[in-house]
């Protein structure tokens, strides 16, 4: 398959909307290193200024000026007092800033992300105690304080979302908890940050803001078995789907599929993008996905399905495009 | 002439008169020549080692290099399929490993090891085999790792190699153990090195050159050299439980059985963090030499930068937690390490400012060094101003592993190394080559490497803060990044360029010699410039400034016609002088080894053991083992000859042919070498006790312990062991022909240190202790392949003295043999004491509590 250029054109359109920018912060968290960078940016630049300055002073400045730089009384201002005045203001409020991201009131929502090798598994729970599970696409109430509880299944992988924060490592072994809010209503691309070995560079995720109402809907529907397959070709790829044994890694609620090993696809009908948001949903790209995902996403766990007929393919794709 | 007018009031008479006798210069060349042709590689000279060691420290920059324009090629544009997934994690992964391990450790020894005796005013460096070792284990080491790559088999799993990911559930190939054990032994190299350094520094100084008048870059390689000595073994220590994790499925690091991932990244930047000062010291000492000589004076704060490099490496080793500010651990312990990350920049400021008044107080000559020198100003003080960025906390929650990192990293080590390391080769190559490099090459070279460098990595600073994660072999177009990385890569291959016309003026110029350099046409102020021979200067100076050759003008001309120390050979081959250690008082006269093999046998097949090991051909890599033991034992031969009276070395001094105890070399290589073992077992120390912090559940209770018995036991046949050190130290000052007697009491001593390992290791067995079961378990075993490694150099030196007794080469006076065996001997003893507390006794203790 033109490998290289189809995967190119699906990696175009997989970001063609959004971005990952530390720079466009859309949370507290973001916005206060936000503007935490942009101090320091000014900061170093006007240093970076005054060293160069000073250097070229004592490469071509007259006289007199360089006879002012050339002793000891020079590097105690400028390499020893200037340093440390300044160091010690930057320190007292990043330490401040620290202290702030500590403050803690119960998180308004708790959503379990398991970072795997490559993909992200959500586990959602409502206030009833009920929980389901999600894969890739993290859709938060807007507004909400969110505690992420992050785990790894097998390696290390790191959270990072930078329009509404700063990252958190996910290691084996351990939890992590990380505060984010979205102050509006948006979709944030995240990306693994730590290096996970093999596509980690195709590990990627997108927290969907919602309003409050519309979350509150779509957390009550993740509790509700997934809709029966209506027409022919969907009733086909539900058939298939078993009879393949896609269900042995996969489940989607209220059929006989239950498997725990690959995402839960109750709703990927309902998703942007396929693969850990590196691939653009659609019929299309489903079919494509389950019979080449290793040329899509080389190094993924899933092993492509080939022998499939183009039929079928098809089939399986309408019956996983209906589940919403 | 006995008054020397131009030492005005401090006239002294200079030691030795003129003329020379007949054939003193002849015999002093016959002891220094050189083996000719292929010979040459059995050439132990430090002129000749340390152009092998940079020429191949050069040779793996530029294979790096290449590597990193592969990766540049792959991501100049968006979803590119140049390399596959897993060619460009091989090829980051050994991008990294190379330009650190490969390229810019040894660069800087190797710079030490070319320049250090000659600006100490030494005839050669203190272990002479010792150094030549460290490079062929290095080169045979660092070529086998590199071509892995060629055979599809290296390395993935990042230069940081985190578990779980490098464990062998997710890496179940052989790359993992290329890394543990081509970079771990190539680590040892590097400890060689240092050790070799830091004696060579104290020790070899021309008289006169006080501490207060070393050259900075002197100061510098002492501080990298302890630098290493501590740092290192962290690393080491955990390349040994990794790859012991790998082999036997001892879980130090996955968290299932109680082991944890985050031990191998506090071992990792223990080590890692200093690995950046180890790396950027000595091209700051380069720059502190460099500076006075194009400014023509002297250099502007000598004592506050001496003091900002020692504080430097004491700082470096309390901020490793910097590059694990992600991982989660509580914020209140960051702050520390936020500061102390911070604190560390005021030492550079400290000498960026004492460079800038250098240059104020004269007038800089703008040669092709110099603007090396310049460009590293800039590079590295804007590198300096990221790395307090991301020592805050917040801001490097957001920026670390992404690009802003890899271009904060680069602006510090390729500006504050890289850059300082051209200029060093611009600046010192009339010293060791017939002919200067090109100032009109070297100019272009450096404006091609400045403009490209910049072009490549400063929009890396801004790709990374919209985003873009480090370590991705691909990313999506549309986010931004597509234009920003596109130039990046047409920045690296400018700055390609650059070393390209580099390579061509060494093509064209570097004509390396021994005896007829260009000389000193920089009017430089240290003694590296005096006329230089394969015998290094003529006669060893007598020095009474930090500027010799400014201050006492007739230095040159006086050195070189064999007026100072030892313009001769007083035993009739290779010697050095002996130093003390502050004030550089004449002590003894060193007697040096010439060329031979067995040094380089030892180290191919100690690199041919190693490399065997990681392709599991363990016969032959015993095979290998066991010839490169029996190669330094014939290498050890020669070693510590017998006394030979006193020697005039001119001017009323003598001084004797052999030293023992804290007056020896040797005595001191072997303290450094103890600090090495000592930094190894705190390192493990720490992840005994960071462990049970972690998870303090899988602590045994008393009652699965060992019985107390079976521990008096063991610590019963140490102190047997004690009791024999002290009983054949004795024998050996009591003299008398007690060698039968000597002999038993040293075997059995040994023997007993390692009964009480074996009877440790029998007891934890038979409390049903497997080091498979638990993190717990797997270091208790630990301590015993520690305490084996330790156990076993015992056993080999006893032998080695032993045989030394046997044959009459040990007594009363010639007793160095036997005093660097105690000394080892006597550290493991107390490292087996403490591992039995610590093993046997920590459990009770905390079980009780």
């Amino acid at each position: 398959m033109r490998l290289p250029v189809a995967i190119s054109a699906l990696l175009a359109l997989a970001a063609c909307t959004d971005r990952q920018s530390v720079m466009a912060a859309h949370g507290p968290e973001a916005g206060r290193v936000a503007l935490l960078a942009g101090i320091v940016f000014a900061g170093a630049a006007v240093i970076m200024l005054v060293v160069m300055a000073a250097l070229w002073v004592a490469l071509r400045g007259s006289e007199s000026q360089r006879a002012a730089l050339a002793g000891e009384t020079a590097i105690r201002i400028g390499g020893i007092a200037f340093p440390a005045i300044t160091l010690s203001v930057l320190l007292g409020y990043g330490l401040w800033l620290m202290r702030d991201s500590l403050a803690d009131a119960p998180p308004a929502l708790r959503i379990e992300v398991t970072g795997e090798q490559w993909w992200w598994r959500l586990r959602y729970r409502g206030g009833d105690g009920a929980a389901f599970a999600e894969a890739n696409e993290i859709r938060i109430p807007v507004g909400a304080e969110v505690e992420f509880e992050l785990r790894s299944a097998d390696v290390i992988h790191s959270f990072w979302v930078p329009s509404l924060g700063g990252k958190l490592d996910m290691i084996p072994g351990r939890t992590n908890r990380l505060r984010l809010r979205a102050e509006r209503a948006g979709v944030y691309r995240g990306q693994c940050a730590e290096y996970c070995g093999g596509p980690h560079a195709l590990m990627a995720l997108e927290i969907i803001a919602m309003p409050q109402a519309e979350f509150a809907a779509w957390l009550t529907a993740g509790r509700r078995p997934a809709p029966a397959p209506a027409g022919q070709a969907e009733r086909r790829g539900a058939e298939l789907f078993l009879a393949a044994g896609c269900g042995g890694c996969h489940a989607i609620r209220g059929t006989a599929a239950e498997g725990a090993i690959g995402p839960d696809l109750s709703r990927v009908g309902g998703r942007r993008f396929l693969a850990a948001a590196t691939i653009p949903a659609g019929r299309e790209n489903l079919a494509r996905f389950i019979a080449h995902g290793q040329d899509l996403k080389p190094g993924n766990l899933m092993p492509p399905f080939r022998l499939l007929a183009p039929a079928e393919l098809d089939a399986l794709a309408a019956y996983l495009v209906s589940l919403r | 002439m006995s008054a020397n007018d131009h030492e005005g009031g401090r006239a002294a008479p200079l030691p030795n008169p003129l003329p020379r006798p007949d054939g003193e210069l002849e015999a002093l060349k016959r002891a220094w020549a050189l083996p000719k042709g292929w010979r040459i590689l059995g050439a132990v000279n430090n002129t000749v080692i340390g152009g092998f060691y940079i020429a191949t420290a050069f040779l793996f920059f530029l294979l790096a290099g290449i590597l990193g324009l592969l990766i540049r090629l792959q991501l100049a544009v968006p979803g590119n399929g140049f390399l596959s997934q897993e060619s460009y994690n091989q090829i980051f992964t050994m991008h990294g490993t190379v330009m650190m391990f490969l390229f810019a450790v040894p660069a800087v020894e190797a710079v030490g090891v070319l320049l250090l005796p000659q600006m100490l005013g030494a005839r050669d460096l203190p272990f002479p085999r010792l150094g030549a070792f460290a490079f062929w284990a290095y080169l045979v080491g660092g070529l086998v790792f590199f071509s892995t790559l060629f055979f599809g088999t290296a390395p993935s799993g990042g230069w940081f190699m985190y578990p779980p990911l490098t464990g062998t559930r997710y890496s179940p190939d052989i790359g993992a153990d290329w890394w543990l054990l081509g970079i771990g032994f190539i680590e040892i190299s590097a400890i060689a090195g240092a050790i070799e350094i830091i004696v060579g520094v104290l020790r070899t100084r021309a008289p006169g050159m006080t501490l207060a008048r070393m050259p900075v870059f002197a100061w510098t390689m002492l501080v990298f050299a302890f630098m290493v000595v501590f740092a290192f073994p962290a690393v080491i220590l955990a390349t040994i439980l990794l790859e012991l994790e790998r082999a036997f499925d001892w879980p130090f690091f996955i968290a299932a059985r109680g082991g944890d991932p985050l031990l191998w990244q506090h071992l990792f930047w223990f080590f890692g963090h200093p690995e950046v000062y180890i790396i950027f010291l000595p091209a700051a000492g380069m720059v502190s030499m460099i500076v006075p000589t194009m400014a023509g004076t002297s250099l502007v704060g000598y004592r506050l930068i001496v003091v900002a490099l020692i504080a430097v490496g004491f700082f470096s080793f309390g901020l490793w937690v910097h590059h694990m500010f992600a991982t989660g651990i509580p914020a209140r312990s960051l702050g520390f390490f936020s500061a102390a990350s911070m604190a560390v920049a005021i030492p550079s400021g400290i000498q960026v400012f004492a460079w800038i008044a250098t240059i104020a107080a004269g007038r800089l000559r703008l040669t092709a060094a110099s603007l090396f020198v310049v460009g590293f100003l800039f590079i590295f003080t804007l590198g300096g101003l990221t790395g307090v960025m991301v020592a805050l906390v917040p801001f490097d929650r957001q920026a670390h592993d992404t690009y802003f990192v890899v271009a904060h990293l680069h602006y510090v080590l390729f500006g504050g190394m890289v850059f300082p390391l051209f200029a060093a080769f611009y600046y010192w190559a009339p010293a060791l080559s017939r002919r200067a490099l090109s100032e009109r090459l070297g100019r272009w070279a450096f404006g091609l490497i400045f403009c490209g460098f910049n072009l490549a990595f400063l929009p890396m600073h801004v790709t990374g803060l919209i985003g873009m994660p480090r370590r991705v072999y691909t990313y999506p177009a549309g986010m931004g990044w597509d234009g920003l990385n596109l130039v990046s890569t047409l920045g690296a291959f400018l700055l390609a360029a650059g070393v390209l016309v580099f390579l061509v003026d060494l093509a064209r110029n570097l004509r390396p010699t021994n005896h007829d350099s260009a000389g000193d046409i920089w009017r430089a102020n240290t003694l590296e410039w005096l006329p230089n021979h394969v015998f290094a200067a003529r006669s060893i100076p007598r020095i009474d400034s930090r500027d010799p050759l400014w201050d006492q003008p007739d230095l040159a001309r006086d050195v070189d016609a064999g007026r100072h120390y030892l313009p001769g050979t007083a035993t009739g081959g290779r010697e050095t002088l002996v130093t003390s250690s502050l004030e550089a008082r004449p002590g003894h006269l060193l007697r040096l080894p010439g060329p031979g093999w067995a040094h380089v046998f030892a180290a191919v097949f100690t690199a041919g053991f190693f490399l065997l090991l990681t392709v599991k051909a363990v016969a032959l890599a015993l095979a290998c083992g066991v010839a490169a033991v029996a190669a330094m034992l014939v290498w050890m031969r020669e070693s510590d000859p017998p006394p030979a009276g006193m020697v005039d070395l001119g001017g009323g001094v003598a001084v004797p042919t052999y030293a023992s105890g804290p007056a020896s070399h040797s005595w001191w290589a072997v303290v450094v070498l103890l600090l090495v073992a000592a930094a190894l077992y705190s390192s493990y120390l720490f992840g005994y006790l960071y462990l049970w912090t972690v998870s303090p559940q899988q602590w045994p209770a008393r009652e699965a312990l060992p019985p107390l018995g079976r521990t008096g036991f063991s610590l019963l046949m140490l102190a047997v062991s004690a009791g024999a050190l002290l009983m054949a130290r004795g024998l050996l000052a009591a003299g008398g022909p007690r060698r039968g007697l000597l002999a038993i009491t040293v075997a059995a001593g040994v023997a007993s240190l390692l009964a009480a390992l074996g009877h440790d290791l029998w007891s934890n067995w038979a409390s049903g202790l497997r080091p498979q079961a638990s993190g717990h378990a797997a270091l208790v075993y630990a301590n015993a392949v520690l305490q084996g490694q330790l156990a076993g150099a015992v056993a080999v030196m006893a032998g080695f003295a032993l045989s030394r007794i046997a044959t009459g080469q040990v007594d009363g006076t010639r007793r160095v043999v036997f005093d660097n065996l105690a000394l080892l001997w006597a550290y493991a003893v107390g490292q087996g004491a403490v591992g039995l507390a610590l093993t046997q006794g920590f459990p009770r203790w905390v079980a009780g509590s």
